[in-house]
């Protein structure tokens, strides 16, 4: 059977089954919500190096809409899939302390269903369609708290999402009305036949800045800080680790490298996005003294690296960009999760106040360092190699210059975070944090679960293509040659 | 040149978006901002004198094709509209709600978050 529409199908009926039953059964909301993350994770580790076509309604590509599957594609699902069941387990616990579980779950769903259809879809209107999910999904969860911080940042982030959206949508409008098709792939085909012209460059534009915006791209990154530290702390892992992956970096690469196929402008474009994110992204977060806040700050820099890799457009470049990628999003959401536990037990997110709460709670203080360590890029973690890699890269393709912002950036990241580990979690204890208790196990198991995968996932980049046994984790190649081979793309999916 | 008049009212739209301080006149830059991109993909699909793209039976499929208008943007356009409606439902919530907290509807004395 093809499992592609599951991917959708699956998260969009149990959005729509939990508000259903879950009136008269209280506990249904969090068993359904764990049970359909968890078959989610099951389904996006069968589908590793497997690829595909499905054609909605069985109308053929050109015509009818497609949904496809490829290495880039099963990267996302297993990264957005794994930190959505992390989510969902945290939010058991967690999401104790607001009002609707229900609500809560739905949301969530929607916005599951909303990201793994935008990794999956091979049509542009149909993209744009499942972004909206997603976004309105995460509007909407943003603003779940209901107090004066929440709203004030779910509006402004609900305005720069929706001038985004329209972006978008005059960009797909653009491209339509120059090409006369939808189907990425004959777009691609048509671009290559007969060139670009005005139209095209100007729905190019408008993808960059519509796509940049989703991303938190430097000159676009506004919301993003207000808008990840409002939300609860599994919602803003999942937004951090993977919601802006999926629908800001993801599409533009997806759009970029594959339909309109890159050359040196826009790779340029890429790479001083990324840069300047990179580096004004670390520089924002220094001075933050709100935890969550801080740790925003960083994913703008961490996005920055990222572009940057891919940005380079040679594979080892794309290799790195795809690897920070894809590590991003597990210490990433896992310092939400420590940030949440935090805030969970001592009620307080400003550094200043915390200190020492290493003693009472060490399970998220273990886990946190680890996914610091990580982030700052100190070996044997996983971020040590994807900035490594991306860096390597940046010489080899002759940018020494970006290879010298990220070293200054990374340092500056290191520094950042022994700051959060001193104020937080070393040090000595406050009087008043006495009788702090660690948070519950249903709420370390998640976080034990990300760090495990911190450090392991070094191994992925081991040469193990080859050697049989652990051929079917090979997840990073498949998507590296998905992006290398560019527009080829069209013949793929139009011959299949 | 009706692309441009629709390209006009887009920019009306988003400057009403960025200058304006009222939240509620803010939604409505959006909601402008929206319609002019849902009139440009209309536009994009019609054509002088067209007829509505519904095939009857002995209709000749090479003629129907030169008279009929392009269907395929009328349907993005019920799809946007109807995400649209959707946004702007939430947009409209979150600003009552916002009204309930500040009691005001002026963006620049919504200044909790900063940094």
């Amino acid at each position: 059977m093809n499992m592609i529409p599951l991917f959708v199908a699956v998260p969009l009926a149990g959005a729509f089954i939990i508000p259903m039953l879950s009136r008269k059964f209280k506990w249904f909301p969090d068993v359904l919500g764990n049970l359909v993350t968890l078959a989610l994770v099951i389904m996006s580790f069968a589908v590793i190096g497997k690829s595909g076509v499905y054609s909605m309604g069985a109308w053929k590509a050109p015509i009818g809409i497609v949904m496809v599957l490829d290495g880039l594609s099963v990267l996302l699902l297993v990264s957005i899939n794994v930190i959505a069941f992390a989510s969902t387990l945290y939010s058991i616990k967690y999401m104790e302390q607001y009002t609707s579980k229900l609500r809560y779950y739905s949301l969530f769903l929607l916005m599951l269903a909303g990201m793994n259809g935008v990794v999956l879809s091979g049509d542009m209107f149909n993209l744009f369609v499942f972004l909206e999910i997603a976004s309105v999904a995460s509007y909407a969860l943003v603003g779940f708290g209901c107090e004066h911080e929440e709203l004030e940042a779910s509006f402004k982030y609900l305005v720069l999402g929706t001038v985004a959206s329209t972006f978008i949508l005059l960009g797909i409008g653009m491209t339509y009305g120059s090409i006369g098709s939808l189907n990425m792939a004959q777009i691609s085909e048509q671009i290559s036949q007969n060139g670009m012209n005005n139209a095209l460059l100007f729905a190019i534009a408008l993808f960059i800045m519509g796509f940049g915006l989703k991303a938190a791209l430097v000159p676009f990154h506004a919301w993003l800080p207000d808008a990840h530290p409002s939300a609860p702390a599994p919602i803003s892992s999942m937004l951090s680790g993977v919601l802006i992956k999926a629908l800001g970096i993801y599409t533009l690469v997806r759009f970029l490298f594959n339909v309109v196929g890159v050359d040196e402008r826009l790779l340029m474009i890429l790479m001083v996005l990324g840069a300047l994110s990179m580096v004004i992204g670390v520089m924002l977060a220094f001075g933050q003294w709100d935890f969550k806040r801080l740790l925003a700050y960083h994913s703008i820099s961490q996005v920055g690296y990222i572009i940057l890799g891919i940005g380079l457009g040679t594979p080892l470049g794309i290799l790195g960009g795809l690897f920070h990628l894809i590590n991003h999003s597990a210490f990433k959401s896992l310092l939400f999760l420590n940030a949440g536990a935090v805030e969970y037990s001592t009620g307080t997110r400003d550094l200043q106040e915390l200190g020492g709460i290493r003693e009472k709670m060490p399970v998220t203080a273990n886990t946190s360092l680890v996914a610091s360590m990580s982030i700052a890029g100190i070996p044997p973690f996983n971020g040590f190699w994807s900035k490594l890699i991306i860096i390597i890269a940046c010489v080899q393709a002759g940018r020494p210059v970006f290879a010298a912002l990220a070293v200054f950036a990374s340092i500056l990241t290191l520094a950042s975070f022994l700051k959060v580990q001193k104020y937080v979690f070393f040090e000595k204890l406050k009087e008043k944090w006495n009788d702090l208790r660690e948070v519950p196990a249903l709420m370390s198991l998640p976080m034990v679960l990300l760090a495990l995968l911190c450090i392991v996932m070094g191994v992925l980049l081991l040469p193990i293509g080859n050697t049989g046994v652990l051929e079917n984790i090979n997840i990073l190649e498949p998507a590296v040659k998905v992006i290398m081979d560019g527009t080829d793309y069209a013949s793929k999916i139009l011959g299949m | 040149m009706i692309y441009i008049l629709c390209l006009i009212f887009f920019m009306v739209g988003l400057y009403g978006v960025l200058v304006k301080k009222n939240i509620i006149k803010i939604v409505l830059g959006l909601i402008i901002m929206e319609y002019a991109v849902n009139l440009f993909l209309i536009m994009l699909g019609y054509r002088e004198g067209g007829v509505a793209p519904i095939i009857s039976e002995g209709d000749s499929i090479t003629e129907f094709i030169k008279h009929s208008v392009d269907p395929l943007p009328q349907a993005l356009v019920l799809t946007s509209i109807v995400i649209g409606l959707g946004v702007i439902a939430l947009m409209v919530a979150i600003c009552i709600r916002l009204y309930e907290k500040y009691g005001t509807f002026d963006i620049t004395e919504m200044r909790r978050l900063k940094g």
